[in-house]
């Protein structure tokens, strides 16, 4: 039971964003009527990738400051749970557009910028899966991490907003904060953006507990293969 | 310390100029490259000649420019020999190696986009309502291209796959500039007034800025291994 309050946690969270976000009161407007409710699904899941691609980012500055290749470790598996996080994010936000642009994936710069971001870290991927030697990959796709965000946070949040965008937010439309009076919206939007960082956190850490017990088993094949 | 630093940059440019003079065939193959391009999308366009719409007239080059550009750059790291590298690494500091090549990679780009330029107004018409617009746009364009290209061209030389993976890690990253200069580009072909295209221009420039100040901070920990 060590320090598994953050997991209690996270599927309390959840079951909470779950069950409120479908049943909970919400403000009435045209158009989007009920699909408001997807706003602590698809935005909310946007907001935690985001957090968890700036994590991995941060890991990869550390490992390239102190050389650790467990920092390594932990700044590609918050990427493979943003990616995966982001996928989602693309699914639930298809839904939604279908149901009030029309369209299941209208020619809107946010939309677009949403694939890029994915692909530029599906890139990342390939780059780490191309190098054998495991100091060389790491200090090389960290290099590539760093660079990737500081172009990624432009693509979703910068150039939508200079450009006309079906998206709150952006082109002169409002964003939803101004709509929800009663805050009903906020109660289960924050908690919902903590539960999903905290549940790509616990994905990451299984994965990452699978590398380093693989990392562990392989050496110890090794020192029994110089033995015998 | 920084004259120290400017000093290396000088001779390191200088060094790239000569070798790039002495092996003339790179050059003139990436010119040539340039120009068998446009000439080949001329020719595509032939058939239908009133269906190159201005918008058509726009992407096409700056596609053009987009995968010369990967060419060009992508061997600034493949080409030079193991031993060679080694022995600049123990020569000069890294920030001073990625600024010259960064330099002189904008420089073969500036080179590179204007020969295509002249030589695709050529032959595919010209309606640009803005030349001195149109120019500086072609300017951030060939230093912004140079810049991001050179990093991931460092980055993909470590790799076995370079040519595959610098084109995957490129495209993806290049293309808000991409998007941003194609954007810059219409503005100046509808001759539009410089005060409307302010946003794109500083979009563009800070994008600018913010890679090669990254470049400079990342390569040295590129270098090392």
């Amino acid at each position: 039971m060590r320090k598994s309050w953050w997991k209690i946690l996270c599927i309390v969270i959840i079951f909470y964003v779950i069950f409120m976000g479908l049943m909970g009161p919400v403000p009435r407007l045209a158009i989007i009527n009920e699909s408001i409710r997807n706003t602590y699904f698809h935005v909310a899941l946007w907001l935690a990738m985001t957090t968890l691609l700036f994590a991995s980012m941060i890991f990869s500055i550390r490992y390239l400051n102190k050389g650790r290749i467990g920092d390594d470790d932990i700044a590609s598996e918050l990427a493979k749970s943003a990616i995966f996080f982001g996928i989602l994010g693309c699914l639930t936000g298809s839904v939604w557009a279908n149901y009030t642009w029309g369209d299941p994936w209208p020619n809107d710069p946010k939309l677009n910028g949403a694939a890029v971001g994915i692909l530029i870290y599906l890139a990342y991927l390939l780059l780490r899966s191309s190098f054998e030697d495991e100091q060389r990959r790491a200090r090389i796709s960290s290099v590539y991490n760093i660079f990737a965000f500081a172009v990624f946070i432009p693509i979703i949040y910068i150039l939508p907003r200079l450009t006309d965008s079906l998206h709150p937010g952006s082109g002169g439309n409002s964003t939803f904060g101004s709509y929800d009076f009663n805050s009903d919206i906020r109660r289960v939007f924050y908690p919902a953006i903590i539960g999903y960082i905290l549940l790509g956190l616990w994905l990451a850490e299984l994965r990452i507990r699978i590398k380093v017990i693989n990392r562990v088993r392989d050496e110890a094949l090794i020192t029994s293969d110089k033995i015998s | 310390m920084s004259s120290g630093i400017l000093n290396e940059i000088k001779t390191l440019i200088w060094k790239e100029v000569t070798l790039e003079w002495r092996q003339k065939y790179a050059l003139s193959g990436m010119l040539l490259y340039v120009i068998s391009t446009v000439f080949v999308c001329y020719l595509s366009f032939n058939l239908r000649r009133n269906q190159l719409t201005p918008i058509v007239w726009n992407t096409l080059f700056w596609i053009i420019i987009l995968f010369t550009a990967v060419n060009a750059i992508a061997k600034s790291f493949s080409q030079e020999r193991y031993g060679r590298l080694l022995y600049y690494y123990s020569l000069c500091s890294p920030q001073a190696i990625i600024i010259s090549k960064i330099i002189y990679n904008s420089l073969i780009m500036l080179l590179l986009s204007g020969m295509g330029f002249v030589f695709y107004s050529f032959v595919m018409g010209n309606a640009i309502g803005d030349m001195g617009l149109f120019i500086l746009c072609l300017f951030l364009a060939a230093i912004g291209f140079a810049s991001v290209l050179t990093l991931v061209a460092g980055i993909a030389s470590k790799a076995d796959n370079s040519a595959t993976l610098m084109a995957v890690l490129s495209f993806p990253i290049i293309l808000p500039m991409l998007l941003m200069t194609i954007k810059l580009a219409k503005n100046a072909m509808d001759g539009l007034d410089w005060s409307v295209s302010t946003d794109e221009i500083s979009t563009l420039l800070s994008i600018d800025l913010i890679v090669i100040t990254l470049s400079y901070l990342l390569f040295p920990y590129l270098w090392r291994s």
